[in-house]
């Protein structure tokens, strides 16, 4: 064997290249099957939800009342002219609404997590940071919120402020938003907490301290980054929770205002029909499956990809 | 262990104070009162009857008239159902909502964990694959969707049960598989994850260095610590029946009380939607009680002092 | 020599049911004459070729490769290398104990007392374990169960394999921690491993490995993850135990100064591979080879003087993917030459049971 051969070989006994976390997290997603199906499904509902009503045949309330009596005076069926997926009884695309509901489910996902995140974490934060008694105040109102039965409570919430000017923006949906948000923090607030009692007491935190950084600072620059990873997982995983809760709200008549069209609410229309035109329930039923399902198999992904213990093992 | 479950089932009464009054004020918000959804009341009878109900009154004080009440065990009129006190509208459901949730819970259980161990043990397997399959279902799956599919399915389709009511056993069954549906997937899910989980860890290496065969590694050594995390689930799950019962004795025509609690509030029957929100939030908190000291029991590490 | 088929399964949880289902090529031997007093062999355990594989998705880790040597009964082997080299998983191929997927031993034998460990059946492996042949392992806090009782987990192993009744299996447990130096033995049975300290959990794993008096204890860098104070107490009582008993000791260590204090021989890995074995004193004495000058080197000495760089060796310890047919230490060693980059030295003898690999100090080569 020639030495340069034989050095190109050698050279093939690498040392073990050095990646940081997020890069070696991103390359054990990557690898994860179902964490790219769920990546997929998330992309595509995301996709639908920002551009679906630009992509939609109709507008989701206008109806076709020809076609309907024309066709009998129920819904149309898939495959109907004009009409892929059908329509409702009053001639309505149903695809449209279908991509309404997109629009709706991926602000559901969205905003609701902002709330979380606003309320959440600075709560956490500041009970970890500061413990003693401002942790065990901030602990104590944790407490009274989750004992909430979280649904009841967003109804109250929901039909208390119906009438307001707050609770009519976004057709009733901004009131959804905030009330399943103020339900659902308290989870964030406490791994934010956890995160923060366990980091503070780190060496690092003693060495920044040491040169004198400030707390805010430490906080902000030193403690979030490294606690970040299960505080990701868990908003991810908390939006299946989210649309969950809205579409079920949807299905019982609090929320979304009509015409607007939560999968939800197609589902509660469309179940009068349900024997005869079952595609106004199917159709709905898996579109809020295959939302339910990405988000989990996503934030599973992430959840296994940022393990700190699988770092560095075979 | 014995103070700190005191202390816990104490601090059980401070809370149930907060969400009372936080409830009743949100109440209040809503505007428009008992008396609208009937036909037209003249306003002089209205105002009799928010006399007689004392709606008059400012509302710290019709708060105090309400607590007084309560915590004598008098959970005042139903303002719905004008001839009937609330305590009589919950006596006759909450037996049966109390059954549901039970046999919710007990299916959630009794297939969930065992679903979870069988997917563990077959990982990459047909086990591991089939649980997960039904797993992915249940979690996708809303309540009121699986309902709406089982009535269509074994109801209306196949004629083995009622579509609704609860007059005997077999009015039992799809409510009870309706609600407990995504509890199964969940706790089957967790179950697995915490037993693939102990596998990875030392101690079993070393029962097997002791020549311990299969069977007794599961069974004694692994199936006790996967439980472990499990147990933490189970508060949530339990909230997670409480709340979501509501949906199901409404799809089913279950005669609970959960079925009243949309229609209290659209018709603003205050006392029965105040007695059954603190009825929840305790049921809620208790059980969260009764799980944190199941987990202290499995666990020997925990020792609350 | 790598063994891969094409179903490599992802690295995963290991089978729960049985631990090494090994479909290696096996080679047929015959067995080692009986020897005196009761051995049924001349030597305690003879590793032959032996090698270890983790078939992962970035590739064949080859971790243990060709790996060969001898335990007499009685005797304390020190098996030594920096983390990576292959020392636990070599141990743990003996056994049988490497989690399967992703790990399999792909070629070579393993003879104890005589019987040839990888033909064994569930049946005889689980004997084996336990009864002939004890571990320690490194960490006795995730090590032991935190919900079973200690007293439980030291007599599972008793009535597993001895037959003993409860009652006297208790009287055995209770004898047993007071060897391994745990007072008030009686009263601790019931405790959970986490009312213990370190250096306490780990007599409790002594225990376990000693319960059934097996032939060879399987220590696997035991006091690694205890003080300092403590190391010297346990590895004391492992001494002391041992030599009372008979048993023989593999140690599993990167430290030398361990192996120094306890063992008889000396084999040292790198990279899956043992690279030098000898006796204490002729180790010590005359290494020959670089990597174990660089180790004896690193140790600090009494005569260093404060505020000088510790000694180290640079660069770190190869993939075990795909090695190539050279010296695996070349890239971190002063001493290379072309013929090292080439072509990879074997085992040579270099004095009275003395062996060491590399091409530089062979009686032809350039360092004397």
């Amino acid at each position: 064997m020639t030495t340069s051969a034989a050095s190109a070989q050698q050279a093939a006994v690498r040392e073990r290249p050095s990646t940081g976390l997020w890069r070696d997290a991103w390359g054990r997603l990557l690898k994860n099957r179902l964490a790219i199906l769920g990546l997929f499904l998330v992309i595509t509902l995301i996709f639908l939800g920002v551009f679906g009503p630009l992509l939609a045949p109709y507008p989701y309330s206008q109806q076709d009342l020809k076609a309907v009596l024309a066709g009998g005076h129920g819904p149309l069926p898939p495959g109907s002219p004009g009409h892929i997926l059908g329509t409702d009884q009053l001639g309505r695309d149903l695809l449209s609404r279908l991509l309404d509901g997109a629009r709706i489910s991926v602000s559901v996902a969205f905003v609701v997590q902002v709330v979380i995140i606003l309320i959440g974490v600075p709560i956490g934060a500041l009970a970890g940071w500061f413990g003693g008694r401002t942790d065990n105040f901030l602990m104590r109102f944790t407490d009274i919120i989750y004992a909430f039965p979280d649904l009841l409570f967003i109804i109250l919430l929901s039909v208390a402020f119906r009438e307001t000017v707050f609770g009519q923006a976004l057709d009733g949906l901004l009131l959804v938003f905030v009330a399943i948000g103020i339900t659902s923090w308290v989870t964030v607030a406490r791994l934010v907490r956890g995160q923060m009692l366990a980091l503070k007491e780190t060496e690092f935190v003693e060495a920044a301290r040491a040169i004198g950084v400030s707390d805010r600072k430490i906080v902000t620059r030193h403690l979030l980054p490294n606690g970040m990873g299960p505080i990701i997982v868990a908003i991810t995983l908390g939006i299946p929770a989210a649309i969950l809760a809205e579409a079920t709200l949807a299905y019982i008549g609090i929320g979304v205002q009509p015409p607007r069209a939560s999968w939800g609410s197609l589902i509660a229309e469309g179940q009068k029909f349900i024997r005869s035109e079952p595609h106004l329930v199917t159709f709905p039923a898996i579109a809020i499956a295959l939302a339910l399902i990405g988000f989990t198999f996503l934030g599973d992904g992430l959840r296994d990809a940022l393990d700190p213990k699988l770092k560095g093992k075979q | 262990m014995i103070s700190y479950l005191a202390r816990r089932i104490l601090w059980i009464i401070p809370v149930l104070f907060a969400v009372s009054i936080i409830t009743f004020f949100l109440m209040h918000a809503v505007p428009g009162g008992p008396w609208d959804a009937e036909k037209r009341l003249p306003a002089n009878v209205q105002a009799r009857l928010n006399a007689q109900y004392g709606l008059d009154k400012p509302l710290y004080e019709q708060y105090i008239q309400w607590a007084g009440g309560f915590v004598t065990g008098d959970l005042g009129p139903s303002y719905r159902s004008r001839d009937r006190r609330v305590n009589d509208i919950i006596g006759d459901g909450i037996a049966v909502t109390f059954q549901l949730g039970i046999m919710a819970f007990a299916l959630s259980v009794v297939v969930g964990i065992p679903l979870g161990i069988f997917a563990a043990l077959g990982h990459n397997r047909w086990p591991d694959y089939l649980s997960t399959s039904i797993s992915i279902i249940g979690i996708a799956t809303p309540s009121f969707v699986l309902a709406i599919l089982l009535i269509v399915v074994f109801s209306i389709g196949l004629g083995w049960f009622p579509t609704g009511g609860w007059k005997g056993p077999q009015y039992w069954v799809l409510p009870t598989v309706a609600l407990a549906g995504f509890p199964i997937a969940v706790i089957a899910r967790y179950t697995r994850a915490s037993m693939l989980e102990v596998t990875r860890k030392d101690y079993i290496r070393t029962a097997q260095s002791k020549g311990i065969g299969g069977r007794a590694v599961v069974s004694r050594h692994m199936i006790r610590n996967a439980l472990i995390p499990v147990v933490t689930i189970l508060g949530p799950t339990l909230a997670f029946l409480v709340t979501g019962s509501f949906i199901i004795e409404t799809i089913f025509s279950v005669p609970g009380i959960g079925r009243f609690y949309v229609s209290a509030i659209s018709q603003r029957d205050y006392s029965l939607l105040m007695a059954m929100t603190i009825l929840y939030a305790f049921t809620v908190a208790f059980l969260n009680v009764v799980v944190d000291v199941l987990y202290a029991y499995i666990d020997p590490r925990i020792r609350y002092s | 020599m790598s063994g891969a088929d094409d179903t490599m399964t992802e690295p995963d949880a290991p089978s729960i049911i049985e631990v090494s289902p090994d479909d290696a090529r096996r080679v047929q031997t015959p067995t080692e004459p009986r020897a005196e007093s009761g051995h049924k062999a001349d030597k305690l355990l003879t590793v032959r070729n032996l090698s270890t594989h983790f078939f992962t998705p970035d590739g064949v880790v080859q971790a243990v490769d060709d790996v060969s040597f001898e335990l007499g009964y009685g005797e304390t082997l020190g098996l030594v290398g920096e983390s990576g080299c292959g020392k636990s998983v070599t141990a743990l191929s003996i056994a049988r104990l490497v989690p399967n997927p992703p790990g399999r031993i792909v070629a070579g034998e393993v003879i104890f007392d005589g019987i040839d460990v990888l033909k064994m059946n569930d049946d005889e492996m689980r004997h084996l374990r336990g009864k002939e042949i004890g571990f320690i392992f490194q960490d006795p806090l995730t090590s032991l169960n935190p919900t079973l009782t200690i007293g439980y987990q030291i007599a599972e192993s008793i009535r597993q394999h001895m037959g003993l009744s409860s009652a006297a299996a208790k009287d055995r447990v209770a004898e047993l921690l007071g060897k391994v130096g745990i007072p008030r033995a009686k009263d601790r049975l019931n405790d959970y491993p986490h009312q213990f300290s370190g250096g306490m959990r780990q007599r409790v794993m002594i225990a376990i490995a000693l319960a059934c008096d097996p032939k060879l204890i399987l220590a696997d860098e035991p006091t690694t993850a205890l003080d300092v104070t403590i190391q010297a107490q346990i590895l004391e009582l492992i001494e002391r135990l041992s030599d009372e008993f008979h048993t023989a000791v593999l140690m599993i260590t990167h430290d030398l100064g361990i192996a120094a204090g306890m063992c008889d021989r000396v084999n040292v890995m790198y990279a899956g591979r043992i690279v030098e074995t000898a006796t204490v004193d002729e180790l010590f004495e005359r290494p020959r080879m670089p990597y174990a000058w660089g180790l004896l080197d690193s140790l600090p000495r009494l005569d260093d003087v404060r505020g000088d760089r510790l000694r180290t060796i640079e660069g770190l310890p190869p993939l075990l993917i795909q090695p190539p047919d050279a010296c695996r230490f070349e890239p971190r060693c002063r001493f290379a030459r072309d013929i090292c980059r080439e072509d990879e030295p074997e085992l040579t003898q270099r004095g009275d049971s003395h062996y060491a690999r590399c091409w530089a100090t062979q009686p032809d080569g350039w360092i004397p």
